[in-house]
């Protein structure tokens, strides 16, 4: 593989029927992704279940539960690698009692693909993938109109879903959409090119998910650095030596940078940016490095490193977009730990200010309660200061969980607005 | 003008690191579980380059089943020296004598689940708080749902469908007395990644992973290594053949492969162009369709 191959992470939301497993399968399959230990495992199981030939959807069952029941629960994790990227996928189960786990697996994607059933169009669903790709600012979406064999292969059928599709995402943050005529139990427009489909002038899923432009999904502007850990080796070759450990947020850094750490706001320059492999001239997102200062300043894990001409808010009162994960529903105010980039603090929900009706998309006043898969817009106070960016603007300070103290479980996820 | 994006292996260690700096930061007596394998190899490589120029904040831990290739115990125990870190050794066959567990029965008898009950033993003898494995998602259909930072309650179980979502990069690794995490920082890894990256840094393995001649028998579709652990059958026939492993494990389980790859480039050649999966040569792995999943549930690696 070439040195500058990139990693694209993309999440398929899809429901049983519309052919989401079998779009991985043959992704996989075309592709020369799968063994034969576990193509014949397939095999073996499509003959006991009576299916003609392979059922490549089978690929993706994973725990014995879903096995039996033939669905996705939770999210899976699949890989593939071809000459020019690897690939790895966040497969989500798409039905509305799992919008938690198509936003847990949408929270890391560069792309969300979403299928529509050629014979069926957009529908309700539909709308709810599309709303999770924008409320989770997925930089890219793809819709996967699948089962165009079904319909004759008709372009008038796809252009008639294309416009319905267009109509949902104009009143959403969807910047990047593609749209592709597909039939995944044959094959057509998956891997290679649709034989049945000439009037499809665009390329394949493959090739566009090997070309497409993704080094500005992460921001370069802002100088985020949240301090993880600080190392102080103390060792003969290291007496002095103070890093401040972490994973650069955003932006880019280097020695001699004007920084300011938060919240303290003590300012200082970078002296070193180092790694085992030596010091470095300059470090972007998302590298892991330590970074140490001209001046001796008490900094600690939760504290965050930025340019000192561009910083992020320093805010006790924080409005997000909640997604609400627990089976218990959010106690009203409850206080609840808070977790940040590194940063661990109290929080309690103020307010709800409004509901999202997952179905309509429309929002809904006047109901408090925050209950498994709802999202809502909420109000939180926090005990001390966050330094926060916008999620819109940066996915890494822009987000943040909740955890409840009684269980310890993870139970919201909030998107700062 | 230089780039600023990261190649996918750049990506993976950038991850990876991140990872392990949470588990410092968020639990208090962290230990990385080795086992001689490359999995395990690589997870302590990148604890050094997650620390440097500290030193890797962690003990090794390994589960002795008894059953060891020699090779495995060497490189061990040089790599100890050469970090100057700390070794725990949970041990089967003090779990046997101990009589916590008894052993298996049968031709196809094997340690490995017994390994179960000395590792969930060392975890609590040795109160650690959270076990950093090399395991992947890639490797197995149940490891394909397991989180960076995964639970465990206070039996060492895995509740797979009771697991906390995890968003972003925002690891929670909170938890009462008793219970512990399992952290996973190579998840997102797969075979070829790993072997790529070990040939990138040209990280030390055992010689068990490259081309040597050895002392074999043909079983369940795999040479399996002469050992004195081996009962052969009537049917049976030792032969000498130049292979190597493509995992590690006991001796009485892992099989080998015919092969001549004796360098890094010849292995990651030969591992590109695989048309079976790594563990399709485990026995462990064979016994039924869930035996992983079975497996990690009851607290397995």
């Amino acid at each position: 593989m070439l040195d500058n191959n990139q990693l694209l992470r993309f999440t398929t939301a899809g429901s049983v029927d519309d052919g989401k497993s079998t779009l991985i399968g043959r992704l996989l399959y075309d592709s020369k992704s799968i063994f034969e230990d576990q193509l014949e495992s397939i095999e073996n199981t499509s003959k006991k279940k009576g299916h003609d030939g392979v059922d490549l959807a089978l690929f993706t069952d994973g725990l014995r539960d879903e096995r039996e029941q033939g669905i996705t629960i939770d999210v899976a994790y699949r890989y593939f690698t071809t000459p020019k990227r690897k690939f790895i996928i966040a497969d989500t189960p798409g039905h509305i009692q799992y919008t938690r786990n198509m936003v847990t697996g949408a929270s890391t994607a560069n792309v969300a693909t979403i299928l529509i059933d050629a014979r069926h169009g957009v529908i309700e669903q539909t709308k709810r993938h599309a709303f999770i790709a924008s409320l989770l600012q997925i930089p890219h979406v793809i819709v996967c109109i699948n089962k165009m064999d079904l319909v004759d292969f008709s372009e008038d059928v796809f252009n008639n879903i294309v416009s319905q599709f267009e109509e949902i995402a104009s009143k959403l943050l969807i910047k990047d959409v593609r749209f592709i005529p597909m039939s995944a139990l044959l094959g057509d427009n998956v891997v290679n090119r649709s034989e049945n489909m000439s009037w499809y002038q665009g390329a394949p899923m493959l090739h566009i998910l090997e070309t497409m432009h993704i080094s500005s999904d992460i921001n370069k502007v802002d100088g985020r650095f949240p301090v993880q850990t600080v190392l102080r080796p103390q060792s003969d070759d290291f007496r002095d030596y103070r890093g401040y450990a972490g994973r650069i947020s955003s932006g880019i850094f280097r020695p001699g940078d004007d920084v300011t750490v938060m919240p303290s706001g003590f300012n200082s320059k970078i002296k070193s940016i180092d790694t085992l492999e030596g010091s470095l001239e300059e470090a972007f997102a998302p590298m892991s490095v330590s970074i140490t200062l001209e001046d001796d300043i008490d900094i600690s894990r939760g504290d965050m490193i930025v340019r000192s001409n561009n910083k992020p808010e320093a805010s006790q009162d924080i409005e997000v977009m909640l997604c609400w994960l627990n089976n218990d529903a959010a106690k009203p105010r409850a206080k609840y730990s808070i977790r940040h980039t590194s940063n661990d603090q109290k929080a309690m929900i103020k307010e709800v200010i409004y509901k999202i009706d997952i179905e309509t998309l429309d929002r809904v006043s006047g109901d408090d309660s925050l209950n498994m898969n709802d999202i809502s817009k909420v109000k939180i106070r926090t005990t001390k200061p966050l330094m926060i960016d916008s999620y819109r603007e940066n996915r890494t300070t822009g987000s943040l969980i909740l955890v409840d103290d009684a269980t310890n479980e993870t139970v919201a996820a909030g998107m700062i607005i | 003008m230089s780039k600023y994006y990261l190649n996918y292996l750049d990506e993976l260690e950038s991850e990876a690191i991140y990872v392990l700096r949470e588990v410092w930061a968020q639990f208090e007596n962290p230990v990385i579980l080795f086992s001689g394998g490359k999995d395990s190899i690589l997870v302590t490589h990148l604890a050094k380059k997650a620390f440097y120029p500290s030193k890797i904040p962690f003990p090794l831990m390994h589960v002795d089943t008894g059953h060891n290739f020699p090779e495995t115990i060497k490189f061990r125990d040089d790599i100890i020296k050469d970090l100057g870190a700390k070794l725990i050794v949970g041990s089967v066959q003090e779990s046997i004598d101990d009589g916590r567990v008894a052993e298996e029965k049968g031709k196809n008898a094997t340690r490995n689940a017994l390994q179960i009950t000395t590792l969930l033993d060392a975890i609590e003898s040795n109160k650690i708080d959270c076990a950093i494995g090399g395991g992947r998602r890639d490797e197995e259909k149940a490891r394909a749902k397991e989180r960076f930072f995964s639970h465990r309650d206070d039996f060492g179980q895995w509740d797979p469908k009771n697991q906390r979502p995890e968003l972003w990069n925002i690891f929670n690794g909170k938890h009462f007395e008793g219970e512990h995490f399992r952290a996973f920082p190579i998840s997102n890894w797969t075979e070829m990644d790993v072997w790529n990256y070990i040939k990138r840094e040209n990280i030390a393995i055992p010689s068990l992973y490259y081309a040597h001649e050895r002392e074999v028998v043909w079983r369940q579709d795999a040479w399996i290594p002469n050992s004195e652990f081996l009962v052969l059958e009537d049917h049976e026939e030792i032969v000498t053949k130049k292979i190597r492993f493509r995992t590690l494990g006991d001796i009485t389980i892992t099989g080998g492969i015919e092969s001549d790859a004796d360098t890094l480039e010849k292995i990651a050649d030969e591992v590109s162009g695989m048309r079976q999966t790594e563990r399709g040569n485990r026995s462990d792995d064979k016994r039924s369709e869930s035996a992983m999943e079975d497996r990690k549930r009851q607290g397995y690696f």
